[in-house]
C-alpha cells in the first residue's frame, strides 16, 4: 500500500483537479431541533460545501447506487407484440468524497449478495464500478456499534482513505486512479512522526466508542430465542414503517411494479426499494400473509440480518452505523434489542 | 492530464449469451405466445405457452419443480411452477388461479398475446434419484400444478419406477384440477386417489381431507411406506406439516420427502428478498426443499 501526505491547504487543489467528475460527499443540509447540523450525501458544487469533519449522515448514499425508485426497463407495445429496452441508469463515474469505514464495508456486504453471487445485478453493478472512492476516518457518535460489528475500519474497497492528523491528512492510496490524481498536488512522504500521530489519532478514535453488541454466538442465539417472547415486546412497538429499511447502507429488499402508459403505447417496469417490516412484505396473491404480526417481520429483519446472511456469507448485514436506531420513531435500538434477546430479558421502565 | 474518469460499461465485456452470470441476461426474458388456454375450473386455466424463437424454445431447458418468472409488459412479473413435462422443453404449460392483479388479466386474455419468459429459476424434484423407487405424491388445491411436471415425467419413464401413488385433495368436485387426465394416469399404473372436502350430489369418492386417504395408506399393511419410497407433497400451507409428520412416522426418510413452497417473489434471482423463509432465499434454495432443509428453516411451514 502507497501512504502520502497532504497539507490540509491542499485538499481544496484536490477536489479542484477531481471536479471535472461528479463529485457526491457530506454536505450540510440544515440544522436540527438540537441545533446540531443535520448532514446528507449530496453533489458537491463548492469546496467549502464538503463537511469532512460532519458527524454521520440520517440516511447513507444508497440512493447513488440502490436508489429507492428505480426504472428497470420500458416497454413499447404494439399491436402484435411488445419491445423491451434496458437501462441501467447510470452514465457517469461518480466521486464519492468522505465515506466512513461503516460505509464502505456497507458497500462490501452489498457487493457480495448483489455482485459475486448467481444472477449478478447488472442495475448495481454498473453503478458500483463506476465509484471512485475517498474514505475519510470518522469520529465515533454513541449510537455507533460498528466496532462491534467488525466495520470500524475499512482494509479495501476504496481508492483513497484520509486520516485527519491536525494540520495534514494521511493518505491511503489503493488505485491508479487516485495516484494520478494525487500527482496534480504538493503530496509528500509520510515521515516516522507521521506514522506515530497516524496511530494515537486511530487509538483516539477507538477509545470514543461506547455502544457495543455482544455478537457472541449470535446467528446461534437467535435460533434458540425464535420463539422468546421479548420478540412481542419489541414487535409491540414497531409500527411497521420501514424507516430502519430506508435509512440502512445494507437493505437492499425490493418490490417490482409495472404500469401501462395513458397513452397505452407504453409500459414501463419499476423497482422501489421495500422494507420487511412492511405489513404485506411476504403476502401472497389470495391474501395468505406469511409474517401477519409485528413481531415476527422486525424478527426477520434481525433474522435476515445477523443470520441468514452470516450463513451465507460468514458475516453479519449490519455495519453498526446506528442509523436505524436514530431514525426510529418508536426509540428501537438495535443495541438493545439484540442484548434483550441475548439475555431473554424485556427492557425495563419503557 | 486528463482527470476526467474513464465510464466502466458493465456489458462491454459480455457475450450475448444466456448464462446466469451474465449481467445482461438479468433483465432478458424471452418473449412468447399464449398458444392456447385450457379452463380447468371456474378459477384456473392451463396455459400453453411457447417461447416464439424456434432455436431458444429448443435451448430451454427444465426439471421438474423449477419455476419460470411470466411477465406480462405493464401488468406484472410473478413466478409460476411449470406443469408440463420437461420434454417438451420451450413449449410449457402454466396452471394459473385468478388471484391477483396479474393473475386476473392473465384470466381474461387469448390466443397469440404476447408474454415474456424468464427462467426456469429454482431447485427440482430429483426424479432420476428416485428411479427404481417408490413414489408418493400428495397435493392439495392448486398444489397439483408443481407436481404435474414430475408426474408427466415419471409418466414417460413408468419403467424406470416402482409404485407411483398420488393422493389428490380438493375443496369441492368443481374445484379439481386436471381431470380430463386422471384416466389416463391410471391406465399408465398409476395409483390415484381423489378426496373431497364438500361433495356435491354426483360426487361418488372418499369425502375428508388428503390426511384421510394417507391414513388409510399407511395401515394398509399391503402398502409398504418403507426407505425406498420417495414422497412429495405440495399444497396449502396448512398441509404441510400433517401429511409430512405422517409421512415421517410411516417410515419415509426425511431426505426423501419433497415439499415446494410457495412465495412471494418479485424477482426470482435472490434478489428482493421477498420469498425469504426465515432467512433463506426460497427462489434459490427452494422451491423444492427436501423435509431436512424444510424442518431447519424457521417459519416455512
Amino acid at each position: 500500500m502507497i501512504f502520502r501526505i497532504i497539507e490540509k491547504t491542499e485538499l481544496k487543489e484536490l477536489v479542484d483537479v477531481m471536479a471535472v467528475n461528479r463529485i457526491i460527499g457530506p454536505v450540510q443540509k440544515g440544522t436540527g431541533l438540537d441545533g446540531k447540523p443535520l448532514y446528507a450525501f449530496g453533489p458537491v458544487a463548492d469546496f467549502n460545501d464538503l463537511k469532512l469533519d460532519y458527524t454521520t449522515t440520517a440516511r447513507p448514499a444508497k440512493r447513488y447506487f440502490l436508489p429507492s425508485h428505480e426504472t428497470l426497463c420500458n416497454f413499447k407495445i404494439h399491436e402484435n407484440g411488445w419491445e423491451k429496452s434496458v437501462d441501467f441508469n447510470i452514465h457517469e463515474p461518480h466521486v464519492f468524497f468522505g465515506l466512513h469505514a461503516c460505509d464502505i464495508n456497507a458497500l462490501h456486504k452489498l457487493d457480495k449478495v448483489l455482485l459475486k453471487s448467481s444472477f449478478p445485478t447488472p442495475y448495481y453493478a454498473a453503478k458500483r464500478m463506476n465509484m471512485f472512492i475517498i474514505g475519510i476516518e470518522c469520529k465515533p457518535q454513541p449510537f455507533c456499534f460498528c466496532r462491534s460489528m467488525g466495520t470500524d475500519s475499512a482494509l479495501h474497497g476504496f481508492d483513497m482513505f484520509l486520516t485527519d492528523l491536525g494540520d495534514k491528512y494521511f493518505v491511503e492510496v489503493q488505485s491508479a486512479a487516485a495516484f494520478n490524481f494525487l500527482k496534480n498536488i504538493n503530496t509528500s512522504d509520510p515521515k516516522e512522526k507521521d506514522h506515530a500521530r497516524y496511530m494515537e489519532v486511530v487509538a483516539e478514535k477507538n477509545r470514543k466508542f461506547t455502544a457495543t453488541v455482544d455478537t457472541t454466538d449470535l446467528a446461534k442465539i437467535l435460533d434458540m430465542e425464535f420463539q422468546s417472547d421479548v420478540w412481542k415486546y419489541w414487535g409491540d412497538k414497531c409500527l411497521s414503517c420501514g424507516t430502519c429499511a430506508s435509512v440502512c447502507p445494507t437493505c437492499y429488499c425490493y418490490g417490482v411494479e409495472e404500469s401501462v402508459d395513458i397513452d397505452l403505447k407504453g409500459a414501463v417496469k419499476k423497482k422501489h426499494l421495500y422494507s420487511c417490516n412492511l405489513i404485506d412484505f411476504a403476502e401472497v396473491a389470495g391474501g395468505h400473509n406469511f409474517r401477519p404480526e409485528s413481531h415476527t417481520r422486525l424478527k426477520y429483519r434481525y433474522y435476515h440480518k445477523h443470520r441468514g446472511f452470516a450463513e451465507e456469507f460468514e458475516e453479519s448485514l449490519c455495519v453498526g452505523c446506528g442509523r436505524c436506531s436514530e431514525a426510529c420513531l418508536a426509540k428501537i435500538k438495535v443495541p438493545e434489542v439484540i442484548a434483550s434477546i441475548r439475555s431473554g430479558v424485556k427492557p425495563r421502565g419503557r | 492530464m486528463d482527470n476526467k474518469l474513464e465510464f466502466v460499461d458493465v456489458l462491454r465485456d459480455v457475450p450475448g449469451t444466456q448464462r446466469k452470470s451474465d449481467m445482461g441476461s438479468f433483465e432478458y426474458s424471452h418473449k412468447a405466445e399464449i398458444t392456447n388456454v385450457y379452463p380447468l375450473t371456474a378459477n384456473e386455466k392451463l396455459y400453453q405457452i411457447q417461447i416464439i424463437d424456434p432455436e431458444m424454445r429448443k435451448r430451454f431447458t427444465f426439471r421438474p419443480g423449477q419455476f419460470v418468472m411470466l411477465e406480462v409488459p405493464g401488468v406484472g412479473e410473478a413466478p409460476f411452477s411449470i406443469s408440463s413435462s420437461p420434454v417438451r422443453h420451450g413449449d410449457i404449460e402454466l396452471c394459473i388461479r385468478n388471484v391477483g392483479n396479474m393473475t386476473n388479466f392473465l384470466s381474461r386474455v387469448g390466443r397469440g398475446v404476447q408474454v415474456g419468459i424468464t427462467g426456469p429459476f429454482g431447485t427440482s424434484f430429483p426424479v432420476e434419484e428416485m428411479m427404481g423407487q417408490n413414489i408418493f405424491l400428495i397435493a392439495g388445491g392448486l398444489g397439483i400444478a408443481p407436481l404435474r411436471s414430475p408426474i408427466l415425467s415419471v409418466l414417460e419413464n413408468r419403467s424406470r419406477y416402482a409404485n407411483v401413488d398420488i393422493i389428490y385433495g380438493a375443496r369441492q368436485p368443481s374445484e379439481l384440477l386436471f381431470t380430463y387426465q386422471y384416466e389416463m394416469w391410471r391406465k399408465f399404473d398409476i395409483g390415484l386417489d381423489i378426496i373431497v372436502e364438500r361433495p356435491d350430489k354426483e360426487w361418488k369418492g372418499p369425502v375428508g381431507l388428503t390426511t384421510h386417504i394417507l391414513k388409510e395408506k399407511i395401515a394398509n399393511p399391503a402398502i409398504s411406506l418403507s426407505k425406498d419410497t420417495y414422497a412429495i407433497v405440495c399444497g396449502p400451507p396448512v398441509m404441510f406439516k400433517f401429511v409430512c409428520n405422517m409421512l415421517m412416522e410411516a417410515g419415509i426418510p426425511m431426505q426423501k420427502m419433497f415439499v415446494s413452497l410457495e412465495r412471494r417473489m418479485h424477482c426470482g434471482r435472490g434478489k428482493c428478498c421477498r420469498c425469504n423463509v426465515g432467512s433463506t432465499y426460497t427462489c434459490l434454495k427452494g422451491p423444492v426443499f427436501d423435509y431436512w432443509s424444510v424442518m431447519n428453516l424457521k417459519e416455512a411451514i
